[in-house]
């Protein structure tokens, strides 16, 4: 199903000093600043970064939903211009259609291609099953749990056979334990489907867990700060969270990133008017915590 | 159309928490027709279809037969009332000595129901209602649409609508009759200008309310433009839309009835216009009355369409208390 012979050729996300501008209250704002990233066809990315520094915009931009100001973007070659069904895209918010069924849901994407009734229906069918929801499919998105919401939007996404999917924090809204299971389920299906994956998160230890590479933002305008490749072994299990690798990568990513928070904070304190005497860079947060 | 709405919720919250399971109860609440009459001259922003605050059942002896008995009196008083004052020709100040007794109206109302011409008088007025209406759904919703995703189109088309908005669908009975070649087209014309704009204004608001994230969704799943309105925008808007077709219910028949007084042939509002002139008071009433009865069997008509075209709404709740 789902063409996995060609995946393994194409689904390669290459960014390109990319940056994004904004104008607000007539001040021109970088939100992304010479961003160049790539994601190998098949390969598991993952951006961590702290609020605001734009890990979003560069989702939105590869989705096709926002153009640079500078910079390009492309799939495998050919730059992106606007959304299209070769790129799935899950989101943070639900985003199921609440006025169809599940199973119409995932159909949705199909039926847009024109693929005929019975044709998209068994199709879905054996996605929602790979996804264990099958016994769910009559039921409309209200009537699911924040997990399984997001577990059909995965499958609604894949249903077009994209080689491309692009998260943005999904697992953002969810709790603990149906995070983990939820970073199982994908890590499945990312290997059966063998997809390029971008994943936004700002959880650290979620973004080592399933990837083959971490991009680290700076603070806002973003820039990259730190590639790190994640040498785990795969398939990887819930209790390689506690291994001496794993901590060492989480550790070296969490200074990282606290840097990049206390910096964001201090612009903060310094936006925020306090006075002279508040003016605290990363250092003088540092002391004063 | 902010007291309309809130009063409508309440009504709502009020009928769950004390009944729960009594099923009929709400249907008997439905806003009667001058309510909402009310509403279209001066209703800006209709923030509106927002579910009722979750009802809390709060189980009690006697729970589903308390507001029933409540009807019962209210309704009971109201009757009481009549007969006493037309019965003993009450006069003060407003004066009931010409106004018929409950026992003359109910005789009329039996025998007017075998009535050929009174039949026909209320097929006319619906079957001006269900034209005028379908026009009004059509073109409020086509426009609302437009104006609602096309930024071009509604700063064009608009502002035009804006002025034209306030002026109440009765104030154009004198140029509708000008303007129409037939009697007829101008009630309809009238009919249509009351729903019209109820119905417009709540499907631009739905539109516009449209969470983004579900259009991105259609976007990135393949979506043309004609497909995102016809599938996805049209759906999320459906509950706003129907919201603006239950009022637009409400005003179509204010609309019709006044239209059918000032220039009407046939029509329930042209024969309670007339009973005054033949100094037939009884059939007053009863032309009341059936206005009455038929607008709440519109309303209720609307309803039905949207359980039946809105199968997802409420079922979250439900599952949830």
């Amino acid at each position: 199903m789902m063409g996995t012979a060609a995946s393994t050729k194409g689904g390669h996300i290459d960014i390109r000093d990319v940056s994004v501008s904004f104008t607000q209250n007539g001040v021109a704002l970088d939100a992304v600043s010479g961003v160049s990233l790539d994601v190998k066809p098949g390969e598991f990315v993952s951006i961590v970064g702290p609020s605001g520094c734009g890990k979003s915009t560069l989702l939105n931009i590869v989705a096709g939903f926002l153009d640079p100001t500078r910079g390009t973007a492309s799939v495998d070659g050919s730059p992106i211009q606007g959304p299209g069904a070769d790129r799935g895209v899950v989101f943070q918010q639900y985003s199921l259609f609440p006025w169809m069924r599940v199973r119409e849901n995932v159909e949705f994407g199909l039926k847009m291609q024109g693929m005929c009734r019975s044709e998209r229906q068994s199709k879905a069918r054996t996605l929602l099953g790979l996804a264990g929801l099958l016994a769910f499919e009559n039921h409309y998105p209200e009537q699911l749990s924040g997990g399984m919401r997001q577990r059909v939007g995965i499958v609604r996404a894949l249903a077009t056979g994209p080689q491309v999917l692009l998260m943005d924090e999904p697992f953002g809204a969810l709790d603990a334990q149906t995070r983990v299971v939820m970073q199982e389920i994908l890590t499945h299906m990312w290997h059966q489907l063998q997809l390029s994956v971008l994943f936004i998160t700002h959880d650290i230890e979620e973004s080592i867990f399933l990837s083959d590479k971490v991009y680290v933002m700076t603070a806002r305008p973003g820039r990259i700060k730190a590639e790190i490749p994640i040498p785990l072994p795969r398939p990887r299990t819930a209790d390689m969270t506690s291994s001496a690798e794993f901590l060492a990568i989480h550790h070296q990513l969490k200074a990282l990133i606290r840097e990049e928070s206390l910096a964001a904070m201090g612009g903060e304190l310094q936006d925020g008017g306090l006075g002279r005497d508040w003016h605290l860079g990363p250092e003088g947060v540092r002391a004063a915590l | 159309m902010a007291s309309t709405v809130t009063m409508r919720a309440v009504r709502d919250t009020d009928a769950l928490s004390a009944g729960g399971a009594a099923g009929p109860a709400p249907a008997t609440r439905v806003p009667s027709v001058p309510e909402e009459a009310v509403v279209p001259a001066l209703a800006p922003a209709p923030a509106v279809a927002a579910a009722p605050p979750p009802a809390r059942p709060r189980p009690r002896l006697g729970g589903a037969l308390r507001p029933m008995l409540m009807n019962m009196v209210s309704i009971g008083l109201l009757l009481g009332f009549w007969y006493l004052a037309t019965a003993y020709r009450w006069d003060f100040y407003i004066r009931f000595d010409n106004v018929p007794t409950p026992g003359e109206v109910f005789g009329e109302a039996l025998r007017l129901l075998g009535d050929d011409k009174f039949v026909t008088n209320i097929g006319v007025s619906l079957w001006r209602i269900g034209v005028g209406f379908l026009i009004a759904t059509v073109l409020g919703v086509v426009v609302g649409m437009l104006c609602g995703r096309y930024a071009l189109f509604k700063g064009l088309v608009f502002p035009a609508l804006e002025v034209l908005r306030p002026i109440p669908a009765i104030a154009w009975v004198p140029i509708s009759i000008m303007l129409w070649p037939s009697t007829e087209s101008s009630i309809l014309f009238i009919t249509f200008i009351g729903a019209f704009f109820p119905i417009l204004l709540n499907t631009l608001h739905g539109v516009a309310s449209v969470d983004t994230v579900l259009i991105r969704a259609a976007r990135c799943l393949g979506t043309s433009e004609y497909a995102l309105m016809t599938q996805v925008v049209l759906k999320a808007a459906l509950p706003h839309i129907f919201t603006g077709l239950a009022v637009g219910m409400g005003v179509a028949w204010v609309s019709l009835i006044a239209a059918e007084m000032i220039s009407g042939q046939f029509g329930v509002g042209y024969f309670t216009w007339e009973a005054y002139s033949l100094i037939e008071y009884p059939h007053i009433v009863v032309g009341m009355l059936v206005i009455g009865v038929l607008g709440l069997l519109c309303s209720g008509a609307i309803r039905l369409a949207g359980k039946i075209l809105m199968p997802w709404q409420g079922i979250g709740g439900k599952e949830n208390s």
